[in-house]
């Protein structure tokens, strides 16, 4: 049962990821790579603030600045030098990998000895109980303010902004701020999954990050099945299916690793899992058609 | 209105596909016009088109609207006078928004698009109602993506939401390019309707000879991305299709 309410856990540390791949995948259809060192960045942030005796409340935005800052150079390299996303990501990314290991100093930093989130505000005498309140409590904020965001006048350009560039462009939006402000945002989020996983395992790892833009697809394309599925057009409901994508993932790893498969695998037993949900949804369609 | 002094536009200069798209195009379009832009293909309509919108910069030369040089603004900041609908209908408007959201949009276009929540049920009811002028019963269908309606019904909606805000100028691009006749007819009586209704000017591109004389109270041809004709509102009505037929001769 353990494994199972870690999972769980997990998934809403990850929530902070899934969200940011939707917002840079499906509202901007940009695939960023930033992911990788935004999500390691947040990690370092909170690991070198906690282990300097930061209070996790005043770590938290500066998490979120810094994931941002990420995602704001991705986004002027892509809009401002015309690099493809995809490589824009990566250079951000591997640029990020020095910058994480200057910040740390070394390539891991243990975090058990500091004050946490998880231990900051008591809801509940178990600290399971109260780790999972604390995080609903997080995740249910993130959703909020992300899902309020996408419904505004700016939200709606935002959305317009990766599903009909010329209408929106006619419409008086610079495309090109609107996308680094999306990718930014992406990226503050991101970086917030690193700080809630982090002190959730105790420790930060300069290799944290490497294939974790995995955990984000994985995720929104669960997601996306769902909302294909049945149909969904509001946005709440949209946010709610993308962490519901993250934490399913989580199980569906716990589950492999649970029936006796070699965590050397786990890379790839994930790889193959998202192989699946990506193509499982196109080889029924085909049958139907 | 619209000034238009010696524009210069080449597309790939130097190169062997070398194209001198605008050549000292000089134009002077009058509150209220309606003008129809003709010439065969690669006649520099388009780009002219382009031009005047911002979404091609061009070389030389300058436009000025009601006096303003915006030669230089690129294609939002002209946004407060210009609206558009172009050829494809996916273009003109966003397909996984809903009716609402695309409506909400065209009507923050002169405006900024900021953090409130402005579908609310005033806003709701104006949509509908300017909807219902169409009389294609999209009315029921608001919160409906915008991408399950068919081409003649997005490039409708399309005009109705160019008018949403204050507009001065609207650029059709072969708005009914990609139509079957009758939903060609309906977006060009309801381009019409709205281009008289809200007192714009406007400029067409077509290549559709009927709707040429139908249409508008100008004509003008390119060729070799120079004005070869420009016909006035008499000239225009003792017209035949048949001679603009030999005007591609």
């Amino acid at each position: 049962m353990d494994f199972y309410l870690t999972a769980l856990l997990q998934g809403l540390c990850f929530s902070g990821i899934a969200l940011g791949i939707f917002i840079s995948m499906k509202i901007f259809n940009i695939p960023d790579i930033t992911t990788d060192g935004s999500y390691t960045l947040g990690g370092v942030v909170t690991a070198v603030m906690l282990s300097g005796e930061s209070s996790p409340l005043l770590v938290l935005p500066i998490v979120i600045l810094a994931g941002a800052l990420a995602g704001t150079f991705t986004g002027l390299i892509h809009t401002r030098l015309k690099i493809n996303p995809l490589l824009s990501g990566i250079l951000v990314s591997t640029a990020l990998y020095s910058i994480n290991l200057l910040l740390m100093g070394r390539s891991n930093i243990p975090l058990l000895n500091y004050e946490n989130l998880y231990n900051l505000i008591t809801l509940s005498p178990d600290l399971n109980l109260n780790t999972l309140l604390t995080l609903l409590i997080i995740v249910g904020l993130l959703v909020f303010i992300v899902g309020y965001m996408l419904s505004t006048d700016f939200g709606i350009s935002m959305r317009a902004t990766g599903n009909s560039e010329t209408m929106i462009r006619a419409l008086g939006v610079n495309t090109d701020r609107m996308k680094v402000i999306g990718l930014a945002i992406a990226n503050a989020l991101t970086a917030t999954s690193g700080y809630l996983i982090n002190q959730f395992q105790g420790f930060a790892d300069i290799n944290m990050g490497i294939g974790i833009v995995i955990m984000g697809l994985g995720s929104v394309i669960i997601a996306e099945t769902f909302i294909n599925w049945l149909n969904i057009t509001s946005i709440a409901w949209m946010l709610a299916l993308v962490i519901s994508g993250a934490i399913i993932f989580q199980f569906v790893l716990s589950l492999t690793l649970s029936v006796g498969v070699d965590a050397t695998l786990l890379k790839l037993v994930t790889a193959l899992f998202v192989l699946i949900i990506v193509s499982v949804p196109k080889i029924t369609f085909k049958r139907s058609a | 209105m619209i000034e238009i002094k010696s524009l210069y536009k080449t597309f790939n200069a130097g190169r062997v596909n070398e194209v001198k798209s605008l050549q000292n195009v000089n134009l002077s379009i009058n509150k209220g016009d309606f003008l129809i832009l003709l010439g065969a293909n690669g006649s520099g309509k388009s780009t002219l088109l382009n031009s005047i919108s911002g979404s091609i910069l061009a070389e030389s030369g300058s436009i000025e609207i009601e006096g303003i040089d915006v030669s230089r603004f690129p294609e939002y900041k002209r946004s407060p006078w210009i609206a558009r609908v172009f050829q494809n209908p996916l273009s003109g408007t966003a397909s996984d928004l809903t009716i609402l959201e695309n409506f909400r949009l065209a009507t923050l276009r002169t405006q900024s698009k900021n953090l409130k929540i402005g579908i609310n049920n005033k806003f709701k009811s104006l949509v509908k109602d300017r909807v219902a002028l169409l009389g294609m019963g999209l009315e029921h269908k608001l919160d409906q993506p915008i991408g399950t309606l068919s081409g003649g019904q997005r490039q409708a909606l399309t005009l109705l939401m160019c008018v949403m805000d204050d507009l001065k100028i609207l650029l059709l691009d072969e708005p009914t390019a990609a139509l079957d006749p009758r939903s060609a007819q309906l977006v060009m009586q309801t381009a019409d309707k709205v281009i008289r209704d809200f007192d714009l000017t406007a400029i067409m591109v077509t290549h559709n000879m009927k709707d040429a004389l139908a249409y508008g109270n100008r004509i003008v041809q390119m060729n070799d991305g120079k004005v070869a004709r420009d016909i006035s509102t008499e000239q225009k009505s003792k017209l035949a299709v048949a001679d603009l037929y030999e005007w591609f001769g």
